[in-house]
């Protein structure tokens, strides 16, 4: 179906306002985790004062509408959207919004073109923003949208096994040791305390992609399969007894959560692909109905 | 919490120590790659950095009924500048440098022969750093540089950081650093298949 220009303004109004509120405002879960993780930090602590600031940072940004960390990341939508609708005239308009809300000051001009180093300000380039668009048949859209930093994105990390430096083998206990070695070699960077995207096998491109959608995750939720559930409770419970902190300035909370999803591999290769994410963890989604109006938030 | 407050003597700055939790309230220049590497060549800075602080910041800055007003102001990875700070430390007597992520040996050791610390603040906190601003006082070199990376003269009030290098030789990202690579090496033995 074709999309009529009154749909398309709509459409476009809520990709802009989804753009706003990932940038300014973030998601409840990921608040609470942050609030635990500082009152898990001894008063009068570097820890505990990293995390009071970090708080207020929150705070101040969603009163002012203004981007909560001045580098607004990469852009990455997840799209849902009615079978009928033309994805093609989406894709645009979804381009169409990053440049509006770009020019609005909800996001940074942060796309550069790597053989020139050139930015035309707009955040539209080749691979930017990316987008993942899904037609589906029910009769609404589920937008979810992802910013994520250049520090955290930079201290990502892959793995394959085995792998004799850490001396991880092709099991659990050797993707654990993966897990705790990418931590303790991103500390400082990064922007922490921050979370982990796990990917479990896939080859190199389908690993990352993956761990970018354990993102999607709620802080508090369960993993669905055991192994993995226990996996992420035993990995948060150690990587924080690292000590490296908020920061880097030392402290209990170094991460806030664990996401692992699981894909098929070949048999010659086994991957753990990593993606850390910054506190700064700007994660929001909309339920959006099929006349492109905001229903509900889903964060 | 300790203040420290213009001007940035010597004797303010050594007695800083690792660890301490600081607010700043006077000057501080903004200074990131462009900047760095054009005194390390040698060209001499538009402004004295004698007994200054540079900031490690491409702010967001916005000309609001005439005036400038910084929107964001958070601090970029500071092991970029490893390279040069070393030496602008020694040639134009910096006192302090603010950042983010910790900068290596051969700053650490400048700040201990010269009196300068590294002064940690809280990366991504841009609005928060931002509201500590009073006002944007100059800036030099906007249109050879652009301005992420032009020097911007900041009065800022109550700025939060944290001292990760001090001037009597310590470090607290190397001494995490080695403490959580001891910390990992007895989990990593204790993993059980
Ligand atoms: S790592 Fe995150 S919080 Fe830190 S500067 Fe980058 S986006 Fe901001």
């Amino acid at each position: 179906m074709a999309m009529n220009s009154a749909l398309q303004k709509k459409v476009l109004e809520s990709f802009i306002e989804i753009i706003r509120k990932t940038s300014v405002d973030l998601p409840g879960d990921v608040v609470d985790a942050i609030q635990s993780g500082r009152k898990q930090e001894p008063e009068d602590s570097r820890g505990k004062y990293a995390m009071c600031i970090i708080e207020k940072n929150i705070d101040l940004a969603r009163v002012k509408s203004q981007p909560l960390c001045q580098d607004t990341g990469s852009i990455l939508f997840f799209v849902h959207y009615p079978r009928k609708l033309d994805g093609e005239v989406l894709g645009k308009l979804i381009r169409k919004a990053v440049v509006q809300a770009t020019k609005k000051g909800y996001l940074r001009q942060n796309s550069v073109d790597s053989l020139t180093g050139k930015n035309n300000g707009t955040n539209v380039g080749p691979g930017t923003p990316t987008l993942h668009l899904e037609p589906w048949s029910k009769e609404f859209f589920d937008i979810r949208l992802i910013l994520k930093g250049g520090g955290c994105e930079n201290v990502g990390a892959q793995y394959s096994l085995p792998d004799s430096r850490i001396g991880a083998g092709r099991d659990l206990a050797g993707v654990k040791k993966c897990l705790l070695d990418a931590v303790q070699q991103a500390q400082g960077k990064g922007c922490g305390p921050g979370v982990l995207g796990v990917t479990i096998g896939g080859d190199r491109a389908t690993g990352y992609l993956h761990t970018k959608e354990q993102f999607l995750r709620k802080m508090n939720d369960k993993n669905k399969i055991p192994a993995l559930a226990q996996l992420e409770t035993e990995v948060l419970a150690e990587a924080n007894q690292l000590g490296i902190g908020p920061m880097g300035f030392g402290g209990k909370t170094t991460l806030m959560g664990v996401k692992i999803g699981a894909l098929n591999r070949v048999p010659a290769s086994f991957f753990v692909s990593v993606s850390y994410m910054c506190w700064a963890y700007r994660r929001q989604g909309a339920k959006v109905s099929i006349k492109g109006d905001i229903q509900k938030w889903l964060y | 919490m300790i203040q420290l407050e213009a001007p940035f003597t010597e004797e303010k700055i050594r007695s800083l120590k690792v660890g301490d939790m600081v607010e700043i309230s006077g000057i501080v220049y903004t200074g990131r790659d462009a900047v760095h590497k054009w005194l390390h060549e040698g060209h001499e800075p538009p402004v004295s950095l004698k007994d200054a602080i540079i900031y490690h910041c491409g702010p967001v800055v916005m000309k609001k009924k005439g005036k400038w007003v910084v929107t964001a102001a958070g601090p970029t990875t500071s092991t970029r500048e490893e390279p040069y700070q070393a030496d602008i430390i020694e040639k134009h007597g910096l006192r302090a440098v603010i950042g983010k992520g910790g900068m290596g040996e051969k700053t650490r050791q400048a700040c201990e022969k010269f009196g300068c610390v590294y002064l940690h603040a809280v990366g991504g906190a841009a609005q928060v750093l931002a509201e500590s601003i009073q006002e944007v006082e100059n800036v030099y070199l906007l249109e050879k540089f652009g301005s992420p990376e032009a020097i911007w003269q900041l009065r800022v009030k109550s700025f939060p950081v944290v001292v990760t290098i001090d001037a009597h030789g310590r470090s607290l990202h190397k001494e995490i650093e080695a403490e959580s690579a001891q910390k990992l090496n007895s989990l990593m033995t204790s993993i059980k298949k």
